[in-house]
């Protein structure tokens, strides 16, 4: 009884008829989590892509950091996947007898390519020619650490620079499309499953792509806002004007995407429409309409918007980038939160909605999912200490 | 194949049930034990000749169990819904024979009721049908109809659920049956999202995903479904797709038949008469 007591309370609160095994939804908070922990990784490295492959000078100073925030959120995006299995244990088996017609089973491997192919091998390249300096001026520890770090390889000679940078470049070219397959195919995980007609959708993937490009930007943005406080360094305008424009230019492709889902659902107006019109109205108002699209969506576009537009001075520019970051993050949250968490109210009956409330405490509740949230960010800190990103004076840093 | 698919029939009712009788070993006292001892001296000692007759049975048409040619037989079944007066033996009968969890949350199989009030249809479902249905007393007068519908996993041709496992713990065997290897399931919850009819749970002692097997264990034995044979009606009809002249392709062809959900192109093999376009 103590297992199922929480599914009585549930079932006193099921609205309509549904079907009767649908009283728990069963994919919790963490896989709320996980869409949106693996799209920041995702739209943090396109971030840094940016500056690498497109030349754009101006984002420059969050080009490393950008690479370390997706490879320290990458780390922790399978933690809450395997802690909501039921059988954590045989989580190997996806990677061991991995069944091919499943979105699910490729993602160890889109995972460990991004991971061990692209992400590190990109980071190593591109710092190497520091991992040797410091293990040049450093001591102890830290000495033994760097000098791991280089695997041996303490050639910086212009020509084995010149090699490195070449690899970064080729890898980052590779990693796009990677970036693109590795957050692409978390929407074709809701996508395709067509018994769901609040998922099944082909904009699906490109919407949580777009979403994901969003969310990392904004993250980036946000950490860089934040590192610059905390080392008391004056906010570099132009990297953050340019970060807030491709913030808003990806926000407008974005929003017109999911704009463009509901127009056609609306449109169309299939069997499934009534439900969903329901489930937008009542129990996903709070969670769609308030933070996903007015907090969410409305506010920091209008902000950014306003930049572009109006003659906002550079400490408000700053704030205004302060809030809309935050607000866009909150709002990404709240998108994957509507996909995964909407998509389970209704019943498939169409005839019915159950509910979903968050439990504090659990394997699968709330304190688990902050922790979860919250440990990417100490991996950030570990890593920005010991492989601190700053680039400030490029020219001093490298020559380009 | 054969391996996965013998163990498969001979122990899925069972497994769910372990759990139980290890708390009911621990309650045990000397008497009751020397008993059980008892019990199970002679059961072994006439298990060889039991499953002998049980096998013989089943090798009036087939031979046994290992060497069974599983390709053979398409498993289907049909739902005449004007007989289903709603008595929810089925979904005891159900419950009992595969260990399924009691709580009103887990069901192989189940029964809805479907009321129409001039334009409103009511749906409900109380208890899965477990306990029957109460009669509606405060809105009779004004009811133009009312059926009842069975359901129960479609065993699909092109299954969802098989289709997005992402370990092969769902499976279809060749005869037609979709099955949860228990040993296989990392409790990911990807089938039951994927399942068109909501007819897969977690079951919360096994913790991984569980559903109706068609009675797997009981139909290899030359035994119909639990919920087939305890159906007072014949609401439900159990049977080969392949063979032609059996009863259940003679059921097809002689009635009007739908099955749920046909626009999903999963391909049931669960058919049903004399349902309203109300169902889904």
């Amino acid at each position: 009884m103590e297992h199922v007591s929480h599914l009585y309370e549930a079932l006193e609160r099921v609205v309509g008829f549904i079907y009767p095994n649908e009283v728990e939804a069963h994919w919790s908070v963490l896989i709320v989590l996980y869409p949106y922990l693996t799209g920041l990784v995702a739209g943090a490295f396109i971030l840094a892509s940016l500056e690498r492959v497109f030349n754009v000078r101006a984002v420059r100073p969050t080009y490393r950091l950008a690479l370390l925030t997706a490879l320290a959120f990458l780390i922790i995006a399978p933690l809450p996947l395997l802690s909501h299995l039921s059988k954590p244990w045989r989580f190997w088996e996806i990677l061991v007898t991995p069944h091919l017609t499943s979105a699910m089973a490729m993602f160890g491997f889109v995972y460990m390519w991004y991971l061990m192919v692209v992400l590190l091998l990109e980071i190593w390249f591109d710092y190497r020619r520091d991992f040797v300096i410091w293990s040049q001026q450093t001591t102890g520890f830290k000495r033994f650490f760097y000098k791991v770090l280089t695997l041996g390889v303490t050639d910086v000679s212009e020509k084995a620079i010149r090699f490195d940078e070449a690899a970064v470049k080729t890898i980052t070219m590779i990693g796009i499309p990677s970036a693109f397959l590795l957050h692409g195919y978390v929407g074709f995980i809701f996508g395709s499953i067509k018994a769901n007609p609040w998922w099944s959708s082909v904009l699906m993937p490109v919407i949580f792509l777009f979403s994901a490009i969003v969310s990392g930007i904004a993250l980036v943005l946000l950490i860089y806002l934040i590192s610059n406080k905390i080392r008391r360094v004056p906010q570099n305008m132009e990297c953050l004007d340019t970060l807030g424009r491709y913030l808003l230019y990806i926000f407008i492709i974005d929003f017109a995407l999911e704009g463009l889902d509901v127009i056609q659902r609306t449109y169309t107006a299939e069997e499934s429409f009534d439900i969903i019109y329901a489930l937008v109205h009542g129990h996903l108002f709070a969670t769609h309409v308030v933070m996903q699209l007015i907090l969410g969506t409305f506010v920091p576009l209008a902000l950014l918007g306003w930049i572009q537009f109006g003659k906002v001075s550079a400490p408000a520019r700053v704030r205004i980038y302060w809030l809309s970051s935050v607000l866009t993050l909150i709002g990404i949250f709240f998108m994957r939160w509507n996909v995964v968490i909407g998509g389970q109210l209704f019943s498939k009956s169409l005839r019915g909605f159950t509910t979903y409330k968050v439990e504090l405490i659990g394997w699968e509740g709330g304190l688990m999912a902050l922790s979860q949230a919250i440990l990417p960010v100490l991996i950030l800190i570990f890593l920005i200490k010991f492989l601190p990103p700053w680039q400030e004076h490029p020219v001093t840093d490298r020559a380009h | 194949m054969n391996d996965r698919l013998y163990k498969l029939s001979r122990t899925s009712p069972e497994s769910t049930d372990l759990a139980q009788t290890a708390q009911e070993m621990a309650s045990t006292t000397r008497r009751d034990f020397l008993k059980t001892l008892g019990t199970a001296c002679v059961a072994i000692a006439i298990a060889p000749v039991a499953e002998k007759l049980s096998v013989a049975e089943a090798a009036k048409t087939e031979n046994t169990p290992a060497e069974r040619d599983w390709s053979k037989h398409k498993w289907g079944m049909a739902i005449d819904v004007e007989k289903c007066i709603g008595c929810g033996h089925c979904v005891v009968a159900c419950k009992e024979e595969n260990g399924v969890p009691k709580e009103p949350f887990y069901f192989r199989t189940w029964i809805e009721r479907y009321q129409q009030f001039g334009d409103e249809t009511v749906v409900d479902s109380p208890n899965g049908g477990y306990d029957g249905f109460p009669p509606e007393t405060e809105r009779a007068e004004r009811l133009d109809k009312a059926f009842f519908v069975p359901k129960l996993c479609n065993a699909c041709e092109h299954s969802p659920c098989v289709q997005v496992c992402p370990v092969g713990a769902t499976f279809e065997t060749p005869d037609g049956a979709v099955l949860v290897d228990p040993d296989y399931c990392i409790g990911c919850r990807y089938c039951i999202q994927a399942c068109p009819y909501g007819t897969r749970f977690l079951n919360p002692i096994t913790g991984v995903a569980d559903k109706c097997t068609l009675c797997y264990h009981r139909i290899h034995n030359g035994q119909q479904p639990a919920c087939v044979e305890n159906c007072p009606t014949g609401a439900r009809l159990f049977g080969d797709l392949k063979d032609q002249d059996g009863p259940l392709n003679q059921f097809l062809r002689e009635h009007k038949i739908h099955v749920l959900k046909p626009h999903l192109n999963t391909y049931p093999k669960v058919f049903y008469s004399g349902i309203d376009k109300e169902v889904r």
